[in-house]
Formats: C-alpha cells, sequence, structure tokens
C-alpha cells in the first residue's frame, strides 16, 4: 500500500474511527524529458471524495501529473498506486483495467471528431465493455442530461462550442462511473459563465456521485469555486452553494514550480501564503 | 555530437520505432480484442476509395506502354509483339509499383493526416485513457485493409492496364485484335502471376505502416500534420521502390 502523505479519519460501523486509504497516491515521483527535468521528487495522496487542484504555470509540469496518473507515462523515478495498486510498472494490458475506474477530460475536450456526441459519450460502453445498445443509450441519456445537454445527442463535435465541448468531455469521462475523475484545464479559454458552468459540474460530481477529483488549471477564480462550494440535493432541484469550513477542507491545493512542489494546504491557507512566488501568481 | 552522428542517431532510432510498430501489428493482429467494424469500414475506404484512382492510372500506363512500345518493336519487325511486351511488364512489374505509389500518395496521406490530427488533438490518448488499444484500433484495421486490398487493386490495374493496351493495339497499332490476346497469354508464365501477386501484399504492409507510423508520431500542432503527411507520401514512394527492387531480386531467386 503506498505510503499516504495525507491521511483522514472515517467512522466505522462501530463507531470507531480508521485511517481512510488514499485512492491516489504519488510517492517522489521525477521525470525528465530530453534532459529537462519536469517533475522534481513530488509527493501527494488523494482521498476517496477530496479534490487536489494542481496550480502552477504553463510549463510546470502540471498536466504531466495526470498523464503519469493514467500510464500515459512513466515515472524516471518514483511510485503511483491507484486504488492501491502500483501503476507504474504496469503492463499496457493491466494499465487498461485500473483506467477503467479511472476518467480524463482533456484540454479541449479531445473528443472524436468522427463520432457524434451521443457516441463520444458511450464510446467505452458500446466499444469496450459492450453493452446492449439499449443500455448505453439509457446512461448516455443519463449523464448527458446531468450535465445539461440531453439534445445534442445526434450533434457532431464540430457543431459545439468550446464550453459544450468540455461538458461532452466530461459526460464521457462519467459515463463509466469511474471513482477518479482527472480534469485538465478544463475551463481555460472558456468565458467566466462558461467556466461556471463546468465548475458547477465538477462541484455536482464530486458531491453527488462521490467522484475523487484532481483538477489542474492555472485558473484561480475556477480552482477556488470548487474548492469551496458543494453541491446539496433540495428535493428534486440540485443546488451548488458555499461549503462550510469541514467541506472546503476536503480541496487541497498543490501549486508546482518548475516541476518541485512549491505550497501544498488548503484554500485557507493558500490565500495566506506569504511565499512571494505563490503572491504573485494569486495577484 | 556532431551534426552527422545526431542525424544517424535520429536514424536508428527511427528505424527502431517502426520495426517496434511492425511487430505490435503483428502481435495485435492475432490477439483479441478486434475491432471488426473499424477493420470492415477501412476495407471499404482503402479497397473502393483508391479503386478510381488505380483504374485511371492502370488504363492510362497500358495504354502509353503499347504507344511507346509499338514504336520500339516497329523497328524490329515485331509489331505483333505489343500485346507480350504489355502484359509481362503490367503483370510483373508497373501493376504492382504504379498501385503501391497510388496507395502511397492516397492512402499513406490519408492515414497519416488522420492519425496526425488526432495525435495532435489528443484523441490518442483519450482512446487509451478510455481503455483502447490505439495499435488494435487504428493501426490493426489499417494495415489489414491496405495488406489484402492491394492485391486486389493490382490485379484490377493489371486487367485495365492491359485493355488499355489493346485499345491502342488496335486502334492506333492496327495489330489484330486476336493476335493482341495471344500475345498477352503467350507473354505470361505462372512465376510472373506469383510475382506480381506476391509483391502487392508486401507494398500495401509497407505503405499502410509507414502512415500509421509517421501519424502516431505527429508533434507540433497543424505544422506537425502538414509534415507527417509530407513525410508519409515521400517515405512511403520511395519504400514502394525499394521494397520492388528487393522483392523481385529474392523472386528471380526462388521462382525462376
Amino acid at each position: 500500500m503506498p505510503q499516504a502523505s495525507h491521511v483522514s479519519v472515517s467512522e466505522t460501523p462501530s463507531g470507531a474511527t480508521a485511517p481512510q486509504a488514499p485512492v491516489l497516491a504519488l510517492e517522489h515521483v521525477s521525470l525528465a524529458f530530453d534532459g529537462k527535468q519536469v517533475l522534481r521528487d513530488v509527493s501527494f495522496a488523494l482521498l476517496p471524495g477530496h479534490t487536489k487542484v494542481v496550480l502552477g504555470a504553463s510549463g510546470s509540469g502540471k498536466s504531466t501529473i495526470l498523464k503519469l496518473v493514467l500510464g500515459l507515462l512513466r515515472p524516471d523515478a518514483g511510485r503511483i498506486f491507484v486504488n492501491g495498486e502500483r501503476t507504474d510498472t504496469m503492463g499496457e494490458h493491466d494499465l487498461m483495467r485500473v483506467r477503467g475506474d479511472l476518467g480524463m477530460v482533456f484540454q479541449e475536450g479531445a473528443l472524436f471528431d468522427s463520432l457524434s456526441v451521443a457516441e463520444n459519450v458511450g464510446y467505452r460502453l458500446d466499444t469496450e465493455m459492450r453493452l446492449p445498445a439499449s443500455e448505453v443509450r439509457e446512461r448516455v441519456d443519463e449523464v448527458l442530461g446531468f450535465v445539461g445537454l440531453r439534445d445534442f445527442l445526434d450533434r457532431m463535435p464540430s457543431e459545439l462550442s468550446g464550453g459544450q465541448r468540455r461538458r461532452v468531455a466530461i459526460a464521457r469521462a462519467m459515463a463509466t462511473k469511474p471513482g477518479i475523475l482527472l480534469y485538465d484545464e478544463a475551463t481555460t479559454g472558456l468565458d467566466p459563465i462558461t467556466a461556471i458552468t463546468v465548475d458547477r459540474e465538477m462541484v455536482k460530481l464530486r458531491d453527488l456521485e462521490q467522484v475523487s477529483s484532481v483538477i489542474v488549471t492555472h485558473q484561480l477564480r475556477d480552482a477556488f469555486y470548487v474548492a469551496t462550494h458543494e453541491a446539496v440535493r433540495d428535493g428534486a432541484e440540485v443546488r451548488v452553494v458555499p461549503a462550510d469550513a469541514a467541506k472546503a477542507d476536503e480541496a487541497e491545493f498543490i501549486m508546482l514550480r518548475e516541476g518541485v512542489i512549491a505550497f501544498e494546504g488548503n484554500a485557507a491557507e493558500l490565500r495566506a501564503a506569504t511565499d512571494p512566488y505563490i503572491r504573485t501568481f494569486l495577484s | 555530437m556532431t551534426p552527422m552522428v545526431e542525424w544517424l542517431k535520429a536514424a536508428v532510432l527511427e528505424v527502431q520505432e517502426y520495426v517496434r510498430l511492425q511487430g505490435a501489428v503483428v502481435r495485435a493482429t492475432f490477439s483479441r480484442p478486434f475491432y471488426y467494424r473499424d477493420i470492415v469500414e477501412q476495407f471499404d475506404r482503402i479497397g473502393l476509395g483508391t479503386l478510381t484512382v488505380v483504374v485511371l492510372t492502370g488504363f492510362f500506363t497500358g495504354a502509353v506502354l503499347a504507344l511507346q512500345s509499338g514504336i520500339t518493336l516497329d523497328q524490329f519487325g515485331a509489331r505483333p509483339f505489343v500485346g507480350r511486351l504489355v502484359s509481362a511488364t503490367m503483370v510483373k512489374n508497373l501493376g504492382p509499383v504504379l498501385t503501391g505509389l497510388m496507395l502511397a500518395g492516397r492512402v499513406g496521406s490519408g492515414i497519416a493526416a488522420e492519425l496526425g490530427s488526432m495525435a495532435v488533438t489528443d484523441q490518442i490518448n483519450a482512446l487509451r485513457a478510455l481503455g483502447t488499444d490505439p495499435i488494435r484500433k487504428l493501426v490493426v484495421p489499417r494495415v489489414l485493409a491496405g495488406f489484402f486490398m492491394a492485391p486486389v487493386l493490382t490485379v484490377i490495374a493489371n486487367a485495365v492496364g492491359i485493355f488499355g493496351g489493346w485499345i491502342i493495339a488496335v486502334l492506333q497499332l492496327r495489330v489484330a485484335s486476336s493476335v493482341y490476346w495471344t500475345s498477352v497469354v503467350d507473354g505470361l508464365y505462372l512465376q510472373d502471376a506469383w510475382m506480381g501477386l506476391i509483391k502487392p501484399f508486401l507494398l500495401g504492409f509497407v505503405v499502410t505502416t509507414i502512415g500509421c507510423h509517421e501519424g502516431l508520431r505527429t508533434r507540433g500542432g497543424t505544422q506537425g500534420v502538414g509534415r507527417a503527411t509530407t513525410s508519409a507520401v515521400v517515405t512511403a514512394s520511395v519504400a514502394v521502390i525499394a521494397v520492388d527492387f528487393f522483392t523481385t531480386r529474392l523472386l528471380i531467386t526462388l521462382l525462376y
């Protein structure tokens, strides 16, 4: 099991408290490309249902972390655990199984150009899991309804706006009900109103579907929005409201500076940080 | 390191990556999962999609072959043998090579552009993230289609080329139709047919694997896609000529 750098406690059925195992952990991970160090000795852990926000300037290695978690890249040193399984030494065949519990929202969405919205969202259910067409259609309807795009089933990706593409990408990532969702600059390049719509989807997924999330971004406004809000059911309606202190503590921030973790803590600690680089980043 | 050493190192790495891709394709061809829908789609796109250009190329090549060789054969009073020359040249060499070149231009470039676009927009990574092996889903169907459709297209190109030669022989060279067809049959041996059939399998494989290799390693946005497409056509075209030469040499030793 990974040596989590963060361990929280939860109530057991007997009333006693027990530590929660992280669903995702990086231990002393380093990676270099063509002699340039991209990540150096990066360690963190993600607890179930929590959010890890990875901040940093362009080229600081944020997106590389997500590719390492997915097994699209392999670290030069260190260990990576997903749901307790070490993945950095796994073969591609075993990684396919591990990826079953991981959903990824790529920059710009990375939707398949030749497939409609419904086919994109139902891709894994249909092509890889070979579920019956009716079951696929039902789940596609459900997740597209969740992101408010049920009427866009037959559209092609080229017919969607930037925000709609990101929301379809979120729907595709959540279609198989993964336990962990990875967001790579999901709101970059979007106007503030559309970005808030995408932020709300992330909050709803985390709080209503109990999905653990890693959010890579350099959009501070979106990072703080996700960290300081929570989704609550109000009858049939779902509302996104400011989170209480305990809930806000479940979102942790990491700031990368040239491949090294320069800060780790919650939203309040980040706001109170005195490091000149962090102050410049926040200003 | 000197630029020459750097260049050589890059070339060796490139060849190594290409050979690794070929190995992965062979392994994926004989193990599950298979993407039948994609395989059928690629047979249609590569086979039927290339048919028109192959028919036109074959026809005009056969016609010009008869036209040119008619003049030369006249010098020896051998005009009636024009059919023999057209059939032997088309079946043994020109049919496979021209089909290979047409595949390189149309299919190799298309594959490189399509996979290249997918690579620079993260769609290849998205496939892997969704649990799909891009080699099985994207490469194997294209390589299978190239491998099996190239011989079919070559046979069609040969037939149309010989037909084009017949039109010129009858209308321009005034060779009797029966003389032309008898000459066509006389000019062909079983070994020629084998040579004309074996070569396209290899050429189809080479063209599609080069297209896939160039496409999958594309970097650098739309400019990169352009570079990958150009590189795929140039590399595949040179490879077609080179593979044709070495295969011909080998088959002459084995068959004749």
